[in-house]
């Protein structure tokens, strides 16, 4: 057990934790941030994505420790973060948005996840190609089968980030 | 479906089958106002009968205590602030039914959507529901709820007449009002519920709004909860959290049918902490935190006896030699006309076998309970599509009566026919029984690709006849283990003999999206497309020519115009195939174009599906459905199958068992909506799954030359036929 201090959605927060304990277990469990979802435990279907830094990582086998002192950002505090957007007052990041506009979910279980790894996309490739959403995204799963959707969503929130940027 | 063959009707799965409706929700009427504050209350009944037995007309008052009918198909209640709650035991699972419900009670009620909430699956609150499978929430129950907000909109316009000294005829309703035109005088609902406890018990004669009018059913409303999903508010089972609650884990043989020899489970009860939990053969353990429940679970030690059994190699010899003679699929003949004369007249005959192999549902939320008893009384959180089931199974398992079981089913992370049973729940009881505290369980990934249960593998062997221009005169088709569902086409054919004959099953089966619809049509569309060449015709046109029936007939042109069918000639590894079928009440064709490429990969760069169910409630969800069923059906069709080999499962990871990810989605993907607004809405989570995978190998061999009749396709096995026949074709340029 450790005094381990990480920075989640912009909140300084300690936990007092054994240090290789799964962020995702850290997430849900102890800060009851319960967005991130188990998926498969190994990476493969990235339900637990959240952001360190800038970073998409799979929580579930990203250990505790590798959090320390980092920004921490999940699907929880993805609209405070959103430019301009105050924290409160509701305003959903632009692929939130576009997720909504889309329709692009069913179940919604893999929703959380999908968001997080599509906004880092979008951080480091502003104007993509389809070709380039599939491959950044391919180890997100969908059961329900939007993907469609989702690369309908995540071009249409790039056009949207890009029009705001040039504000 | 009955209506395509009178007398003759499909039995329903073995593992479909259901016990008779029965339970009511054992609450009287002074429980419900307590339960859910003034105001109108509108039941629905189910069975005139029991209508006579009530008070004449429509309205009872204040009389309490008075236990309820059975037989309610929906009840609604409209607040004192307005607010309409509907309450019905059907489960979200991602087929966005809350959407479409709360559509239709907003249609008939003339109130807005954000007015109407749907409380659903809660054993204690909503009515009873044999479960959320077969397709039946819209055709049965979104024709409940139109028929309960009529109902329940009549009852507001008697009231309003009785208050506004006006008659009834001059009265409408809007925007959660009731509007006297001539005065301009309003009345709202929610003025109307004030201070009262109005029980009115109908019978849905008030005539519902047909499809034609509708204004917000019809529409594409948007999930009306989608926020709390992209925002990660919503919390699934998995999610949920009580004080005090302990973390589950269960202790699993070491494969199916394994007997527990012995067990040690002293080092387990040392680690503070923890509580281990054993009920028969049921092992399990509590803990502080799940990482801690998973050391407590290795602590213990089990020896296991195994006994050998059927692998996948030898699975469908297996099944085919271990199955029971046929049986007609269906309460009527299996047989019309003569199979064997119309075979033997036949102009050409072909005979083929083909299988399909076990797949898993895999939905990403696996099975998941929360279990707290309190007073005796136990209460159970968990994702299940048969709530009501559930608390049978609890109660039986836990020896206690039902009226001491609540299950309630938060909007879950999909099923496709994989959670009807309560497992996980039944776990979770038992280890907060023992533990004395709440407990919650949440299956491990390897958990849920080994102890849920799959789709049936089968073999189905086909055996026709036809004429030189193209009419069918004979079909056999036999069904071994995979299921009865859509065993019977709408191909008009005169001399037809159609049996199903189940097996044992080495794994543990059950319901999947669409059931055996799937490799029915399957092997079905696929010996159509053989035939099509046997006798040298389009397949389109092969396929024309043999149906009558005007709406199957309406979604193979609708497909085939869409995807320009007819137009590029297939071959060089590129091909174009179709398929068409029936199911639940459900009309599709779907047209797949497929690319390959030097290592025999496929690549589905185009598919296209018509669809017709009636009037279409939500065209945008409706779309959702259909892309969403093609893209999981390429899964079944093209790689997905359970390995497994002597009681185990040897691929129970995403990193084994490979689904459908982005790459694999055709990057062309379309879908056509025949919309009949003169025809009752049936359901559509199912069927649009039917048609994609015969399409696709259709396609395959339009593209090879090869015909593959095992589902997956198994394009690793193509490849290896390929690289053998790269002599013969080039796939390079």
């Amino acid at each position: 057990m450790k005094k381990i201090t990480l920075f989640v959605n912009g909140i300084r927060r300690q936990v007092e934790s054994d240090p290789d304990r799964s962020l995702l277990q850290v997430l849900r469990e102890e800060l009851d941030l319960t967005g991130a979802k188990y998926g498969c435990g190994e990476g493969q279907c990235g339900a637990c994505t959240v952001l360190i830094g800038a970073r998409a990582r799979r929580s579930c086998v990203t250990m505790l420790s590798e959090a320390e002192g980092k920004q921490v950002t999940t699907i929880e505090g993805l609209a405070a973060e959103a430019p301009g957007a105050t924290p409160g007052a509701g305003r959903l990041h632009p692929l939130q948005e576009a997720f909504l506009k889309a329709g692009a979910m069913q179940c919604g279980y893999c929703t959380p996840g999908m968001i997080m790894a599509g906004v880092a996309f979008l951080q480091r490739t502003s104007n993509p190609s389809d070709e380039e959403i599939l491959r950044s995204m391919q180890g997100n799963v969908c059961r329900c089968g939007t993907y469609p959707r989702i690369v309908g969503a995540i071009r249409e929130a790039g056009m949207v980030l890009r029009k705001d940027g040039k504000k | 479906m009955n209506d395509a063959f009178p007398g003759f009707s499909i039995e329903p799965e073995r593992y479909e089958l259901q016990p008779a409706l029965s339970a009511s929700s054992g609450l009287d009427r002074r429980e419900f106002f307590e339960k859910f504050g003034a105001g109108i209350l509108i039941l629905l009944l189910l069975d005139e009968t029991l209508v006579r037995g009530q008070e004449s007309g429509t309205q009872t008052r204040g009389r309490f205590r008075q236990p309820l009918p059975q037989e309610i198909g929906a009840w609604l209640h409209i607040g004192e602030d307005g607010m309409v709650t509907v309450y019905t035991g059907k489960t979200e699972i991602g087929q966005n039914i809350r959407t479409s419900l709360t559509q239709v009670v907003s249609e008939e009620l003339r109130v807005a959507p954000g007015s109407v909430r749907l409380v659903m699956a809660d054993t204690g609150l909503t009515p009873f529901d044999a479960g959320t499978f077969g397709s039946q929430t819209t055709p049965v129950m979104a024709a409940h709820l139109r028929k309960v907000s009529a109902a329940c909109r009549g009852v507001l316009l008697d009231k309003s007449a009785e208050r506004l000294g006006v008659n009834r005829s001059s009265l409408t309703t809007a925007d959660g009002q009731v509007v006297h035109a001539e005065t301009g005088r309003r009345v709202k609902f929610g003025a109307l519920a004030a201070g009262q406890k109005i029980v009115a018990t109908v019978q849905g004669t008030e005539p519902v709004t047909p499809p034609a009018e509708w204004k917000i059913a019809g529409t594409s409303l948007a999930k009306v909860n989608g926020r709390d999903f992209v925002t990660g508010k919503h919390r699934y089972t998995s999610d949920l959290k009580l004080e005090k609650m302990l973390y589950g884990k269960v202790l699993r043989p070491s494969g199916f049918k394994a007997r527990l020899a012995s067990v040690d489970t002293a080092e387990a009860e040392k680690i503070p902490g923890v509580t281990v939990v054993r009920d028969g053969d049921f092992i399990g353990v509590a803990a502080l935190t799940p990482e801690l429940a998973s050391a407590a679970l290795k602590a213990i030690q089990a020896k296991w006896e195994t006994e050998p059994q059927p692998s996948r190699v030898e699975i469908f010899e297996y099944l085919r030699s271990h199955s029971s003679t046929g049986r007609a699929a269906g309460a009527g003949s299996n047989t019309t006309g003569s199979v064997d004369q119309a075979f033997a007249s036949a102009d050409k005959k072909l005979s083929q076998t083909y299988t399909v192999a076990y797949i898993a549902h895999a939905p990403l939320e696996p099975r998941a309970a929360l279990a707290e008893w309190k007073d005796s009384q136990l209460t159970v959180w968990t994702g299940t599509q048969r709530p009501f089931g559930v608390r049978s199974e609890l109660a039986e398992a836990l020896r206690i009566p039902e009226e001491r079981v609540r299950v309630v089913v938060p909007d879950t992370g999909s099923g496709y026919g994989g959670k009807h049973t309560g497992d996980a729940a039944v776990e979770a009881a038992r280890l907060a029984r023992g533990a004395g505290k709440p407990v919650k369980l949440v299956w491990t990934r390897e958990e849920e690709f080994t102890w849920a249960y799959f789709r049936p593998a089968g073999v189905i062997e086909i055996r026709s006849g036809v004429q030189r221009d193209g009419k069918i005169t004979a079909w056999e088709f036999h069904n071994y283990n995979s299921g009865a569902s859509a065993i019977r086409g709408l191909y008009d054919i005169a001399n037809q003999k159609i049996e199903f004959h189940p097996s044992p099953s080495p794994l543990r089966q059950g319901s999947y999206r669409a059931l055996a619809a799937t490799a029915n049509h399957f092997a079905r569309e696929t010996h159509m497309d053989e035939l099509a060449v046997l006798v040298g015709l389009d397949p389109l046109e092969f396929r024309l020519r043999n149906l009558k029936d005007p709406r199957l007939r309406a979604v193979l042109e609708a497909a085939a115009k869409r995807f320009g069918w007819g137009s590029a000639k297939g071959g060089q590894g590129r091909g174009f195939g179709i398929a068409a079928g029936f199911e639940k009440g459900s009309y599709i064709a779907t047209a797949a174009e497929v690319s390959m490429d030097a290592k025999g990969s496929v690549r589905v760069a185009r598919a296209v599906s018509a669809f017709e169910c009636g009037a279409v409630l939500n065209p945008d969800h409706l779309r959702n459905q259909i892309e969403g069923a093609m893209i999981q059906g390429l899964g079944g069709a093209l790689f997905e199958a359970v390995d497994f080999a002597d009681g185990r499962i040897l691929n129970a990871t995403f990193s084994k068992y490979r689904v459908p990810r982005f790459s694999d989605a055709p990057p062309l993907i379309d879908v056509v909506l025949l919309d009949r607004k003169d025809l009752p809405s049936s359901g559509a989570g199912e069927t649009p799954i039917v048609g994609i995978a015969p399409a696709v190998g259709n396609a395959i061999f339009d593209a090879t030359g090869m015909r593959l009749r095992s589902l997956p396709l198994a394009p690793a096995k193509l490849a290896a036929e390929l690289y053998g026949l790269k002599q013969a074709a080039d796939y390079t340029d």
